[in-house]
């Protein structure tokens, strides 16, 4: 009863605002299951792997009243000399840049069509691209196994053409792995392009009709100008994630067909080699931080617009 | 000339499409082969259906990846709002840029790379205070942080496109923040809310990378059981699975976008309504827009 206002405001005054709670929860939440996992590898990678529970020494301990701190570079040597590394790491990258110039041939002209044709068709047809975004990758990805396969639907349909006597070969290799890779990621290009085509300002087009441009020219000089911020976001969103695409080449790929996710996932639990596999993840967060930088401006540029 | 470029057009769409569609019908399709060997047809069966209803290795999982799925989903409905709305209502803070590169960062990392960081935390988290084991908890914190980032955009993007008159005038009228968030900001972006919950469930229920980082010796999930069959090639009874899986997630957004439509439909109607009622009456009414 005798308490004062002072302690009460002095309490106020401490805890944080509703403005500071309410920006720093998820804030919180995001760093700790985000950004502090990072140091975590980081950390791993320079220890050496032991056989234990968990299976690497520790970087630091106390021995005979003296810290002691071991880091071992060994790992980082290995991941950026060894040929396994750095050629998973090539290889990755050009299964990655040709999903993604892939996906554009077949994405952009779709997208542009879509966003062309009348209202209520539009939202149908852009229904059928969601859809399946929304069912299960595996699912998605293990369907293509009946269709490549030396016996499947492709096969027998060229057999029954007459265009092949012998079936192609497109089942655990580099072909049947392109095509996992662009059916998958097909979706996530076309979204932001399609709501770039979409929001379109038409008038251009329409004062190049009036002045006597041809179709095509028209749309190569406006359209296509147009659109680079959108593409160049749309193809990173495809780019960046399927470097590290470990399902795909497991499923459709061939024994070759080495991408440095099946080289990470082959540390972690064949070799058991957790600093290794925490030097190439942290490799590859290098290699991929510059294009990642690029899609957070151009993201931020998205969301600070309206 | 014109007509010619129609016909052209309407045919390069029709070829993506079955370029995306053709895959999946064959899963369906093949789902009601009798044969053993799933390419070749040797007549109508729902024998992988009934295959599916004694396998207990893929019943229990799929229980647990249920479970799983559901708590995810609504984990990352609930922080994906928070952060979408903090993205939306505030554009300037500290940590502002980190802010939203760890909402943009998780769309495109690879899941290899946050699968094995979340595992190296939660390993070093459980030597220095003996918590987490790995199970439930771990692939329930793995999968949020996979659906997080789509949820918070989405609902970013939803209330940037609503009318900000809305907010103030249930301010005006003497609405606490708080109110007005749960009386008129949720109900008006419910429908992202809805689609962010199916989102998260379906990417919870197929993860396979995050799920096998972050899943202990005790806990086996349906996508882990899937996969390892998958990996051998083709298989009768995940083709049955598939086309459960497929019809349902069909089912789901077909109503969602069709309640949504609805929805904008009442909406625009009511507006109307309003607006001629106000023209009858001759007063004065501000209104928002």
């Amino acid at each position: 009863m005798t308490m004062g206002p002072r302690p009460l405001a002095w309490l106020k005054s401490r805890l944080p605002s509703g403005r500071t709670l309410v920006i720093g929860t998820p804030f919180v939440f995001l760093l700790v299951f985000f950004m502090v996992p990072f140091v975590a590898v980081l950390i791993i990678s320079f220890a050496d792997p032991q056989m234990s529970v968990p299976p690497y020494t520790p970087i630091a301990e106390f021995r005979d009243g003296y810290l002691r701190i071991t880091l071992s570079l060994e790992h980082y040597r290995a991941v950026l000399t060894d040929s396994l590394y750095i050629g998973s790491y090539l290889y990755s990258v050009e299964v990655a840049a040709l999903t993604t110039v892939l996906c554009l041939l077949i994405g952009y002209p779709a997208c542009y069509l879509i966003a062309r044709s009348s209202p209520s068709k539009r939202n149908l047809l852009l229904m059928a691209v969601m859809l399946p975004f929304w069912t299960s990758y595996l699912i998605r990805v293990y369907a293509w196994i009946g269709l490549l396969k030396n016996q499947g639907l492709i096969n027998h349909f060229l057999h029954w053409l007459h265009l092949i006597d012998q079936p192609l070969k497109l089942y655990h290799n580099n072909a049947g792995l392109l095509i996992g890779m662009v059916y998958n990621y097909l979706p996530y290009l076309m979204l932001p392009l399609y709501a770039h085509f979409v929001k379109l300002d038409t008038t251009l087009l329409e004062a190049a009709r009036v002045l006597g441009a041809r179709p095509w020219q028209a749309f190569f000089t406006i359209t296509v100008p147009m659109s680079k911020r959108a593409v160049i976001a749309a193809s990173l969103l495809v780019f960046i994630p399927a470097v590290g695409e470990y399902v795909i080449p497991e499923i459709l790929g061939g024994s070759n067909s080495l991408m440095i996710g099946r080289v990470m996932w082959d540390d972690f639990f064949v070799n058991t080699d957790w600093p290794s596999a925490s030097a190439a993840t942290g490799a590859m967060v290098l290699l991929l931080l510059l294009p990642m930088a690029w899609f957070q401006r151009l993201q931020k540029r998205e969301i600070g617009s309206p | 000339m014109n007509r010619m470029q129609k016909l052209l057009g309407s045919g390069y769409l029709t070829l993506v499409y079955l370029f995306l569609y053709v895959p999946t019908a064959c899963v369906v399709f093949y789902s009601f082969n009798e044969s053993q060997l799933v390419s070749v047809w040797s007549g109508f069966s729902f024998k992988w259906y009934r295959a599916l209803t004694t396998d207990e290795e893929l019943i229990s999982a799929a229980w647990t990846s249920l479970k799983i799925g559901v708590a995810t989903a609504f984990a990352s409905v609930f922080v994906g709002t928070w952060a979408g709305f903090v993205l939306y209502r505030f554009h300037r803070f500290r940590g502002l840029t980190l802010f939203t590169a760890m909402i943009n960062a998780p769309l495109v990392i690879p899941e290899v790379i946050q699968g094995i960081s979340l595992l190296l935390l939660f390993v070093a988290l459980q030597q220095a205070i003996g918590w987490p084991d790995r199970g439930f908890f771990t692939i329930w914190i793995g999968h949020t942080m996979l659906c997080v980032s789509y949820v918070a955009i989405t609902v970013q993007a939803r209330l940037a496109s609503m009318d900000e008159s809305l907010h103030e005038a249930a301010a005006d009228l003497g609405a606490t923040p708080l109110r007005v968030v749960l009386d008129i900001t949720l109900p008006l972006i419910a429908p992202a809310l809805l689609s962010g919950w199916l989102l998260s469930f379906t990417i919870s229920i197929d993860d396979v990378l995050m799920t096998a980082f972050l899943s202990g010796p005790d806990t086996t999930l349906l996508p882990i059981v899937v996969f390892s069959r998958v990996r051998l090639g083709l298989n009768p009874e995940v083709n049955a699975l598939g086309t459960l899986f497929i019809l349902a997630v069909t089912v789901a957004v077909v109503l969602n976008n069709h309640w949504m439509l609805k929805r904008q439909r009442r909406r625009e109607l009511q507006i109307a309504q309003a607006l001629r009622r106000e023209d009858a009456s001759g007063v004065e009414v501000r209104h928002a827009g």
